[in-house]
C-alpha cells in the first residue's frame, strides 16, 4: 500500500478536496441545465412561430452557438466582456452563462422538433374547448413533449457535466483542476499518482451521471404507460 | 325563427407553396336548432375546413358566420373562447389526455371554466352514465377501445353544456358496429338535450343513419342541400349520385 499511488487520495484532505471540486462541476451543470430547460422550451416555442424575423433570429442564434467551440464562448464571455465592457464576472458565473446559452440552443432545437411532431388536431381540440393559446401549451402540448424530451434532455445533461471540465481554463477550480493540483503537489513523493487520481475522477464522473440516466429511464417508463 | 348557425358566402383560401388553394368557395347555408345536419363529401372536398370555420379554428377569408345571431368575426378573443365552450367538437382521433383517467378527462373543461372540483366530479359521473361507461371511471385512455374513447370524448364535450356539437369524422376510425352505437348515442344526446349536431363525414351510411338534413360538398363548392329523404330519393346532382352509388357499390 505504501508504494501505491492511491495513498495520495488519503493524504491530508485530498479526497474531500476532490469531492469539493466535483460539487463545483455539478453545481455549474445543474444550474445551467435547469435554466436551459426553461429557456429552451421558450426558445423552441418561439422557433415554431411562423414569422420570418423570429425564424431568422433563432436560426442565427442556434447556428452561432453550435458552430462555436464551447471553449471559445467561455473565453469570449470571461475575458471578452471584461476587456471590452469592463464587466467583471467570476469564472463560475461566466461558465453558467455559457453553458446556459449552449444548453438553451440545443434544448430549443429539441423542443422545436418535439413540438412539430405533435399533430395539429391536438392544438385544435384544445382550442375547441375554449382554452387560451397558453393553456393549450400548458395542459396539452408540454406534457406530451416532456415525455418525448426526457431521453434527449438527459443526454444533453450528461454531455454538459462532461464539458464543464473546460471551465478549468478560465480559472474555475473544479474537479479536474483539483486533481491536477494534487498530482503536481505530490509529483516527487508519489510519482505514479496520476493514474490513481484520474482513475478516481473517472468513477466520480460515472457516479455523477449514472443516477441521472437511471432517473431518466424511470421517468420515460412512467410517462409512457400512464 | 333565427337559425342557430347561419353561414353567409364564406370562402377560405390557403397560401400553399405552389400558389393559392381555395378550399371553400362561396358557401351559404343555415342549420335550424335541434337539427342533425350532415356535411358529406370526398376527402379534400373542404368539409373539415368548413366545420373549422364554424368555431373559428380557421378564419374564413370572406363571408360571415352567425351563431345564435352573433357574428363570430365581431367577437373579441375572450368572447370567442366563451363561445367555443358553447360549441363542442369531437375528432377522429379522440384527443383525450393520456395522463388523466376517464373522470379527470371529463372534469378538465370544467376545471378550465372554473367549476369547483367536487361539483365537476359529480357532473362527470352523471355524464359517464349518459354515455354508458360508468364502470370505466378510473380507467386510463390507453386501456379503452376506440369506441369507448369516443364515448369519453363525447362526455367531455357535453360537460360544458354546449348548444352545438361539431363531429369531425368522429366515427371514421371505428368499425361499423361501434360506429352504429356511437351514432345512436349522438341521436340520444340530440333528443335528450336538444343539442344541434353537425356531422362531417365521407360515409353516406352515417348521414342516412342519423341526419335530418344534409349538404353535399365537392371541390369546395356546395353542390346540393336538402333533407336526407330528398337526397336519397332523387339526387339532383351528379356528385350526390356518385356518393350514394359509392356507398352501395
Amino acid at each position: 500500500m505504501q508504494n501505491l499511488g492511491i495513498r495520495v487520495l488519503f493524504m491530508g484532505n485530498n479526497f474531500a478536496r476532490l469531492l469539493g471540486g466535483l460539487w463545483i462541476t455539478i453545481r455549474i451543470s445543474l444550474i445551467a441545465v435547469a435554466l436551459s430547460i426553461v429557456f429552451g422550451i421558450l426558445l423552441g416555442m418561439l422557433m415554431t412561430v411562423k414569422n420570418p424575423i423570429t425564424k431568422a433570429l433563432t436560426k442565427i442564434y442556434l447556428e452561432f452557438i453550435r458552430i462555436m467551440p464551447q471553449l471559445v464562448l467561455l473565453f469570449l464571455v470571461f475575458f471578452g466582456l471584461t476587456k471590452s465592457f469592463g464587466i467583471n464576472l467570476s469564472g463560475e458565473v461566466s461558465a453558467v452563462i455559457v453553458f446556459t446559452l449552449w444548453g438553451t440552443a440545443e434544448m430549443g432545437d429539441l423542443v422545436r422538433g418535439a413540438l412539430i411532431s405533435i399533430p395539429k388536431h391536438q392544438y385544435e381540440s384544445g382550442a375547441a374547448i375554449g382554452l387560451t393559446k397558453w393553456q393549450v401549451y400548458c395542459y396539452i402540448i408540454i406534457p406530451q413533449i416532456l415525455a418525448r424530451l426526457v431521453p434527449l434532455a438527459i443526454n444533453l445533461t450528461t454531455r454538459m457535466i462532461k464539458t464543464t471540465s473546460l471551465v478549468a481554463l478560465i480559472g474555475v477550480v473544479e474537479v479536474l483542476k483539483v486533481a491536477q493540483q494534487i498530482i503536481e503537489a505530490n509529483r516527487y513523493t508519489v510519482p505514479d499518482s496520476a493514474l490513481w487520481i484520474y482513475g478516481t475522477i473517472f468513477f466520480l464522473y460515472f457516479f455523477a451521471c449514472w443516477p441521472i440516466s437511471l432517473v431518466a429511464k424511470r421517468l420515460e417508463k412512467k410517462w409512457k404507460t400512464a | 325563427m333565427e337559425p342557430i348557425i347561419r353561414v353567409e358566402n364564406i370562402s377560405k383560401t390557403f397560401q400553399a407553396n405552389n400558389g393559392q388553394v381555395e378550399a371553400v368557395k362561396n358557401i351559404s347555408f343555415s342549420i335550424e336548432k335541434g337539427d342533425i345536419f350532415g356535411i358529406i363529401g370526398l376527402s379534400g372536398a373542404g368539409k373539415s375546413t368548413l366545420v373549422r370555420c364554424l368555431n373559428l379554428l380557421e378564419k374564413q377569408s370572406e363571408g360571415n358566420i352567425y351563431i345564435d345571431g352573433k357574428n363570430l368575426m365581431k367577437l373579441s378573443s375572450k368572447e370567442l373562447r366563451k363561445q367555443r365552450q358553447d360549441i363542442g367538437m369531437i375528432f377522429q382521433h379522440f384527443n383525450l389526455l393520456m395522463q388523466r383517467n376517464v373522470v379527470d378527462n371529463i372534469c378538465f373543461p370544467l376545471e378550465i371554466a372554473g367549476v369547483g372540483r367536487k361539483q365537476a366530479k359529480k357532473r362527470a359521473l352523471e355524464l359517464l352514465e349518459t354515455v354508458g361507461l360508468t364502470e370505466k371511471a378510473r380507467a386510463y385512455p390507453a386501456q379503452l377501445s376506440g369506441g369507448q374513447k369516443q364515448r369519453v370524448a363525447i362526455a367531455r364535450v357535453l360537460a360544458n353544456n354546449p348548444k352545438i356539437l361539431l363531429c369531425d369524422e368522429a366515427t371514421s376510425a371505428l368499425d361499423p358496429q361501434t360506429t352504429k352505437s356511437i351514432l345512436n348515442l349522438l341521436k340520444e344526446i340530440n333528443q335528450k338535450y336538444g343539442i344541434t349536431i353537425v356531422v362531417i363525414t365521407h360515409e353516406m351510411a352515417v348521414v342516412r343513419e342519423i341526419c335530418s338534413k344534409v349538404a353535399v360538398l365537392d371541390h369546395g363548392r356546395l353542390v346540393e342541400e336538402g333533407t336526407v329523404e330528398a337526397l336519397f330519393g332523387a339526387p339532383k346532382t351528379e356528385e350526390a349520385k356518385q356518393l350514394i352509388l359509392n356507398t352501395y357499390a
